[in-house]
């Protein structure tokens, strides 16, 4: 197929992932401003949000305060950041609008209908009439576009690559989450009791629909360490990077031409990493330096899979 | 020509024979029921996204990106009057094809005076690049788009009149083929209780011609459709095309050439491409050969046309054949490249150049309506009914200083067709583009695209200016 429309296909599934994740994530910030909580925690629990995505310069420059509110708006309908709800869901029409013929005209007219319906959404102010209804929205919107495109799609060269960029989207969504989630909840801890404790962890569970699986998995309560451990080498959690990678090499395997040996070496090598890995070893060595290789390794393989096949 | 004809309604009043079974089911539904319809189908048109992009900025989603209105009520042609003009139609395109390659070759017609010599070599359209240049089996404009309108007479009857062949990029096949599935899915009872002829078959035979004039001794042909890209404004029918054809949709940037052929850049390498259905026009083509400034084409690709490697459709240079100068002759050339006489009639017009039809046309001034042969878009036109007396003077002196820049027509009074709008149901001027396809064969699908112009009283159909489209419906006997 077309490099160019590889890479739009491939820039598409990116940009619906991260539409879903950051709704994840602000529904549960959301969530969290329901439980009796101090206004300090309140605003940490917001400023995470906008560091996980690096933005809390743009943030800066445009609210002076940290607020659910403000935060909301900005993640969601703020045209300027470019990783907004609004901007992602905009990109992805975009993308498939620009190879429509490569999908099924189911695949293009749920994105355009989820464009369409954003649209109107916003204009009537449902987001901060319910934001958990409008953030369920999202997901649920994320979830058609995967499912009518499992559902209808040849899987030929087209749907490898719609599926390399979700896989790949989401394990970095996810490594940020973990990475935010731990090093912010040092101060806590001295602090810590169990109630509260129990309260963060299963926020950032719930995030990434983990907290019945991780009942389900360690029948048990619900501890850090274990949290790291569905997250990142669990194969058969959706959302953990040992999920996404597998999926990920799958994909690329379907796609290999000669230029990506160098590709699926190093895609290889992360699967091994994570399939014979330990959370005591990584947590001993130190989950942040852990999830920052990852996480540039993630973008290597961005760089590496553009270079590869879509130019 | 100048009685109006509409084409449900004779004059009576009463409903023409093939309209009979509709009009009884028209009358039968509630207008409650005809606008919920309509609201249906413009939901659905926009959520498959078969809008057209108004050139400018880019899109913010929805701004700048239109619904062409649809008309609920379709124009219905019978049987008979589709044999003849699809003969007809056959018959001018394949006269119109062996017209631009005469002229790129030996120019017999030329010779033999028919047409005036200097009416081809001065003209913009004429392109020397290809001059003695061979394309497969002869044949240039692959896809041709010849707009047809009907005028009454006043003894009731409707003429079909050719208005304009168009044999460069011809758009709007795709309205064709969505208003159809659009008419299935809001009535299908209609097509029970009717027998209209299919058309959903066009991209197959589109295929089918594309393939038929690869580049000799190719025998699977890559092909593919090159569109200027999402922001030209036929871009949904480009992606349409592509997909209803199974064929990559390219832009100039995924195109290069190397050692003599045009490879496309894919993820396993480059791939040959062998025709190339392109919706761009010739300026655009090459940087190296026609504009220098364009980024929608691939450089070298001319060279590798005329060499044969691969093929353009529509041919460069087609153009000469529907300038608004060389339409006059297209009856002449039926005869002289078919020996056949016209079945489809040309407007009546004066080419200013000979003297007769000046001396006519400086006599009949305010009847008629005078156009500039090179002229596009009404501009350097005079519509004389409705032009003021000092109009009509000051034009008459421009066309006395120079008549070959002029050609002249009676107004035309388009036919109607009852259209569903805001008011109720009521006439609106139509015209009809049928898509003829010229391959190893001559070939179309049974009808074309109706286009209406909204506004009453309007004789403008172009979309960019009001215009909305109906289904058509060829009834088989």
């Amino acid at each position: 197929m077309l490099s160019r429309t590889a890479d739009h296909l491939y820039w598409m599934s990116r940009y619906i992932e991260r539409a879903e994740n950051t709704a994840r994530l602000l529904d549960i910030a959301y969530q969290t401003t329901l439980q009796p909580q101090s206004a300090e925690e309140s605003e940490q629990s917001w400023r995470s949000l906008v560091s996980i995505s690096e933005l809390n310069s743009l943030y800066g420059a445009k609210y002076s305060t940290i607020n659910g509110r403000n935060v909301m708006e900005f993640m969601v309908a703020d045209e300027s950041n470019l990783s907004s709800i609004f901007n992602c869901l905009r990109a992805a029409r975009e993308n498939a609008r620009a190879v429509r013929g490569a999908l099924t005209t189911e695949v293009w007219e749920t994105m355009n209908q989820t464009w369409l319906e954003f649209r109107r959404l916003l204009r009537e102010g449902a987001l901060m009439r319910d934001p958990s209804q409008f953030f369920e929205w999202v997901k649920y919107r994320s979830h058609l576009s995967r499912g009518v495109t499992v559902g209808t799609m040849l899987q030929d060269e087209a749907f490898h690559f719609i599926r390399i960029g979700s896989f790949l989207e989401r394990s970095d969504n996810t490594a940020r989450l973990l990475d935010v989630k731990f090093y912010r909840q040092e101060p806590i801890a001295t602090e810590r009791d169990a109630a509260r404790d129990f309260y963060y962890w299963s926020a950032v569970l719930r995030s990434v629909s983990g907290f019945e699986i991780y009942r389900k998995v360690y029948s048990n309560v619900i501890q850090p360490d274990k949290v790291a451990e569905l997250l990142i080498l669990r194969p058969d959690m959706p959302r953990s990077l040992s999920h996404c990678i597998t999926r990920m090499l799958a994909n690329l395997k379907r796609v290999a031409n000669p230029h990506s040996a160098e590709t699926l070496r190093r895609v290889g090598r992360l699967e091994a990493e994570l399939a014979f890995g330990r959370i005591d070893e990584i947590l001993a060595t130190g989950l942040h330096p852990f999830l920052d290789g990852f996480l540039a390794e993630v973008s290597d393989l961005g760089d590496r899979i553009s270079k590869d096949f879509l130019v | 020509m100048q009685t109006a004809f509409d084409e449900m309604n004779a004059a009576g009043p009463q409903t023409r024979a093939h309209y009979e079974a509709y009009a009884r089911w028209l009358a039968d539904q509630p207008e409650s029921l005809m606008r919920e319809r309509r609201e249906q189908a413009e939901l659905i048109f926009r959520r498959v996204g078969i809008t057209f992009a108004v050139y400018g900025d880019k899109d913010s989603g929805e701004g700048t990106e239109r619904l062409i209105p649809f008309d609920l009520i379709p124009r219905v042609i019978p049987a008979t009057e589709w044999t003849s003009m699809q003969a007809g139609l056959a018959q001018r395109v394949t006269a119109l094809n062996r017209f631009i390659h005469d002229v790129y070759h030996d120019q017999e017609i030329l010779k033999a005076g028919i047409v005036p010599a200097d009416e081809i070599l001065k003209n913009a359209q004429f392109r020397p690049e290809m001059m003695g240049v061979d394309v497969p089996g002869g044949v240039y404009s692959h896809i041709a788009g010849v707009d047809i309108v009907r005028a009454g007479h006043s003894d009731g009857s409707g003429h079909y009149y050719v208005l304009e062949d168009n044999l460069r990029v011809p758009s709007g096949v795709s309205y064709m083929l969505e208003n159809r599935k659009m008419m299935m899915r809001l009535f299908p009872e209609l097509f029970v209780s009717h027998r209209i002829a299919p058309v959903a078959h066009y991209p197959d035979l589109l295929l089918d011609t594309l393939r038929s004039v690869a580049p000799s001794g190719v025998a699977d042909p890559t092909v593919v459709v090159m569109t200027p890209g999402m922001y030209n404004s036929a871009y949904f029918e480009h992606a349409f095309l592509a997909q209803q054809m199974g064929v990559e949709l390219v832009e100039g940037q995924d195109l290069f050439v190397d050692g003599g052929f045009v490879y496309m850049r894919t993820t396993r390498g480059p791939k040959r491409v062998d025709v190339i259905y392109r919706r761009i026009d010739d300026d655009f083509l090459d940087p190296q050969v026609f504009r220098a400034d364009s980024q929608l084409g691939c450089a070298g690709l001319v060279s590798a046309y005329k060499a044969g490697k691969v093929t353009l459709s529509n041919a460069i240079g087609t153009g000469i054949a529907d300038d608004k100068s060389i339409y006059p002759y297209v009856p002449k050339m039926i005869e002289f490249y078919l020996g056949e006489k016209p079945i489809l009639q040309n407007v009546p017009t004066y080419v200013c150049r000979e003297k007769e039809d000046l001396a006519y046309t400086l006599a009949h001034l305010s009847e008629l309506v005078v156009k500039e042969v090179h002229g596009a878009g009404g501009y350097g036109m005079l519509v004389g009914p409705a032009a003021t007396k000092d109009e009509v003077e000051a034009f008459r002196a421009r066309l006395i200083a120079n008549p070959g820049n002029y050609i002249a027509q009676p107004t035309l009074s388009l036919s109607t067709c009852p259209t569903f709008v805001e008011s109720g149901i009521a006439p609106r001027h139509i015209d009809l583009r049928p898509f003829v396809l010229s391959g190893s064969s001559v070939r179309m699908v049974p009808g074309g695209l109706t286009r209406v112009a909204l506004k009453e009283g309007s004789l403008v159909v172009n979309s960019s200016q009001g215009g909305g489209t109906k289904d058509t419906w060829v009834l088989e006997d």
